[in-house]
């Protein structure tokens, strides 16, 4: 009586865990949950939950403010040095949060991962989810300051959203390719600390891109944008929302066509984060 | 066969674990040997195989520890990958492999719920109509919005118990999740895998446990190092599971006193190898105090069972058998009495011979050895024995020659063991009906 020989039966074939799973609707409830319950742990763990979100950007924007306001005289030609510096720091939060915080997303769900099955994703998606929330909130001081400091409403700002969108497509791609290569190699969070800092510097937060342009040259603030995908992310959101005088990232470029490579480069650190992900999810439960 | 529709067909399937021997951690390490290959040891985890579950069954797995249990039900349940052969469900699943999975401590037990209930693969629409349900179950109303860091473990496996219930699958997954909760509750959760045999669902059981298979399940199996060794009723499948278990525990334990005795190399160590997965160390049994006395004169240097097939550390219920010793003698003694007493997992004496009955024994001389034997029918009831024998002067007192308290076991199989005696002999039973209007005596024509 061998089983082969019988009709297999209507049931569907155990495939063993994948990156995605089988219903996207439990992949995108799931992460909701994890990104839910971690954002509401922050807020019950502690008096001032909400306060210290919004303290940590607004900590270091006080410092870097009165370092280059007061002493170093770095503001450039444009309106509202402050508030895009916060913008700045808020998007490099994000950013940070969600690469360096899903970096060891997978280990610190290793209760979830070996126990239970469940699309794989949904762990370095909730980190980024759960970057989401926090951006939203610390998008609000932002708003604050720009308005008080005399910023209007424009049609331009309704382009933030989608530059989020883009921002966070890259950091989702990162955080698959390093929440699962982290499983592997344990050096990655060290690394990663490092690139993130080296980030920090390498992006029109700090300085502005028309110092860059005014000391450098035109090409050596081409390259920075072209190269570095965040800090092309980082100046357009500068532009459509801070203030018009804050030069678009385009108009560095000479051909608006340019403005592809960053895309593109965007579209291929996804696309490799997923491949790599999806190779590694059915064998993490085994490897952690 | 029954005519049910199988709700899980497992196909030849087979389960490699990679254990590599020296583990690259880092990338550094792997840019600066970038072709070295890492050798890994493979470690089969499950070998071809094949088993169906009809609708409706109760059916359990019993296997050792590492015997590839535990990998069968994650491959079951979708968390490990197969390397070969295949899995077909068909029905909704739920795993209790661990129970409240995605707790967390400082939430309070209403959101706990509703996580672990997400996690489970309810939608939150589900979860909250069940919300009511859970907390009844688990008896914990009053308690719904305490933080779950407060709660008492008990409270705790509750609350994750009442969960994973009230999923309403039509297979379950259960790894020995059995012993949980008070005995009020226990015997609650008893009750509700008692419905659940009931309605329609399929129940896998996973357990080392065969009192509680032998409780539930229609149909058992027993994997060994990833094998299957066998399918079918409980009965059959926990007397092989007890003699698997106790064979295994007799050779560690004379690999044990081998070691002891000279420092022998590892070769006892051999059919540990095989150990999959988590390189469990077998539960220590507690081990029954080997305690020796006597002046010396004379030293037992061998004690064993025998059966029809010769010498035996498992004997037959009801089949005849032989309690053996070998003695040397290092001084001369005279009329030893030779003992024998037999005691039971919790430390009753079942059995004593003795050789008194059969008068002087005579005198020894140094050197001399001597082999006396017990012949009897097996009286004991399934279970394991420990047998004491003693060599002493024969007077009044004791005046120990050598006395090995302990010192031989051995592993009674059979079906037996219903009444709750200590023993069962074999006795014939009659039954006569006396004066009875219109009885007429039962004689078979």
């Amino acid at each position: 009586m061998s089983l082969t020989q019988e009709v297999v039966p209507a049931g569907t074939r155990v495939r063993g865990p994948t990156a995605l799973g089988d219903d996207p609707r439990r992949l995108l409830r799931l992460t909701w949950t994890l990104a839910t319950t971690d954002f509401k742990l922050r807020f019950f763990g502690s008096a001032l939950g909400y306060l210290w979100q919004l303290m940590r950007p607004l900590m270091l924007f006080g410092i870097l403010y009165v370092v280059f306001t007061q002493f170093l005289d770095f503001a450039g030609p444009e309106r509202f040095f402050g508030v895009s510096l916060l913008l700045g720091i808020v998007l490099y939060n994000f950013f940070s949060e969600s690469t360096g915080g899903a970096v060891k997303s997978i280990l610190n769900r290793e209760q979830l991962v070996r126990k239970i099955d469940f699309p794989r994703l949904a762990v370095p998606l909730s980190t980024v989810l759960q970057a989401l929330f926090n951006l939203g909130l610390n998008l609000v001081p932002v708003l604050i300051f720009l308005i008080a400091q005399g910023g209007r409403p424009r049609l331009s700002w309704l382009a933030l959203p989608v530059l989020v969108l883009v921002l966070a497509t890259m950091g989702l791609g990162l955080a698959m390719l390093l929440s699962s290569l982290y499983v592997r190699y344990r050096d990655i969070e060290p690394i990663w600390d490092v690139v993130l800092q080296a980030l920090f510097y390498a992006t029109p937060i700090l300085y502005t891109a028309e110092y860059v342009k005014m000391k450098a040259g035109e090409s050596a603030v081409q390259l920075l944008l072209l190269l570095n995908p965040f800090a092309a992310i980082v100046q357009e959101s500068k532009h459509v929302l801070i203030d018009p005088t804050h030069p678009s990232t385009t108009s560095f470029f000479g051909s608006p066509a340019l403005v592809f490579l960053p895309l593109a480069s965007i579209v291929a650190i996804f696309a490799i984060g997923y491949v790599v992900f999806a190779r590694e999810a059915p064998r993490i439960a085994e490897d952690l | 066969m029954s005519a049910e529709p199988r709700a899980i067909v497992v196909d030849r399937v087979s389960k490699q674990f990679r254990l590599p021997h020296e583990r690259v951690h880092t990338l550094k390490e792997r840019a600066l040997h970038p072709f070295r290959q890492p050798s890994y040891d493979a470690l089969a985890a499950l070998q071809d195989v094949s088993f169906d579950v009809r609708r409706g069954e109760f059916f359990g797995i019993v296997g050792r520890n590492g015997s590839g249990k535990s990998t069968l039900l994650k491959c079951l349940a979708g968390i490990y990958r197969v390397d070969h052969g295949n899995i077909y469900v068909d029905g909704r699943m739920s795993t209790f492999i661990e129970l409240g999975v995605g707790f967390n401590p400082d939430l309070p037990a209403r959101d706990n719920v509703m996580i672990n209930a997400t996690m489970l693969g309810l939608s939150p629409r589900e979860a909250r109509r069940r919300f009511d349900r859970i907390l009844d179950f688990a008896e914990l109303h009053d308690f719904v919005d305490l933080k779950l860091k407060n709660y008492s473990s008990g409270m705790m496996v509750r609350l994750a118990f009442s969960v994973a219930i009230q999923v309403d699958a039509e297979i379950l997954l259960i790894d020995e999740v059995l012993a949980v909760g008070d005995a009020s509750f226990q015997q609650k959760c008893f009750d509700e895998f008692a419905r659940i045999r009931k309605s329609a669902a399929t129940v896998l059981l996973v357990t080392h446990d065969m009192a509680s298979v032998e409780r539930f399940c229609d149909r058992a199996m027993l994997l060994e190092h990833g094998w299957l060794v066998d399918i079918g009723d409980t009965d059959r499948v926990g007397t092989k599971y007890l003699e698997l278990n106790f064979s295994a525990q007799a050779r560690a334990a004379e690999a044990e006193a081998a070691q002891a005795v000279t420092p022998a190399p590892a070769e006892a160590a051999d059919d540990e190898e095989a150990q999959p997965e988590e390189r469990v160390i077998e539960p220590e049994q507690p081990q029954p105090e080997r305690m020796r006395f006597g002046n010396g004169k004379a030293e037992m240097i061998d004690g064993w069972f025998e059966d029809a097939s010769g010498r035996t550390e498992m004997l037959r219920a009801g089949e005849p058998c032989t309690f053996c010793v070998r003695a040397r003698f290092h001084e001369q003694v005279e009329n030893p009495l030779l003992g024998v007493s037999i005691y039971n997992a919790i430390d009753d004496c079942v059995l004593g011979f003795n050789n008194r009955q059969l008068g002087p024994a005579g005198v020894f001389e140094p050197g001399e050895e001597l082999v006396f034997r017990v012949e009897f029918d097996n009286v004991l009831v399934p279970g394991r024995y420990d047998v004491s024998p003693a060599i002493a002067h024969d007077g009044g007192g004791f005046h120990w020659i050598d006395f090995r308290k302990r010192w031989v076991s051995v592993v009674v199989t059979g079906t037996g063991g219903l009444t709750g005696a200590l023993v069962e002999m074999p006795f014939d039973m009659s039954l006569q009906r006396l004066s009875a209007a219109g009885a007429r005596p039962v004689r078979s024509a």
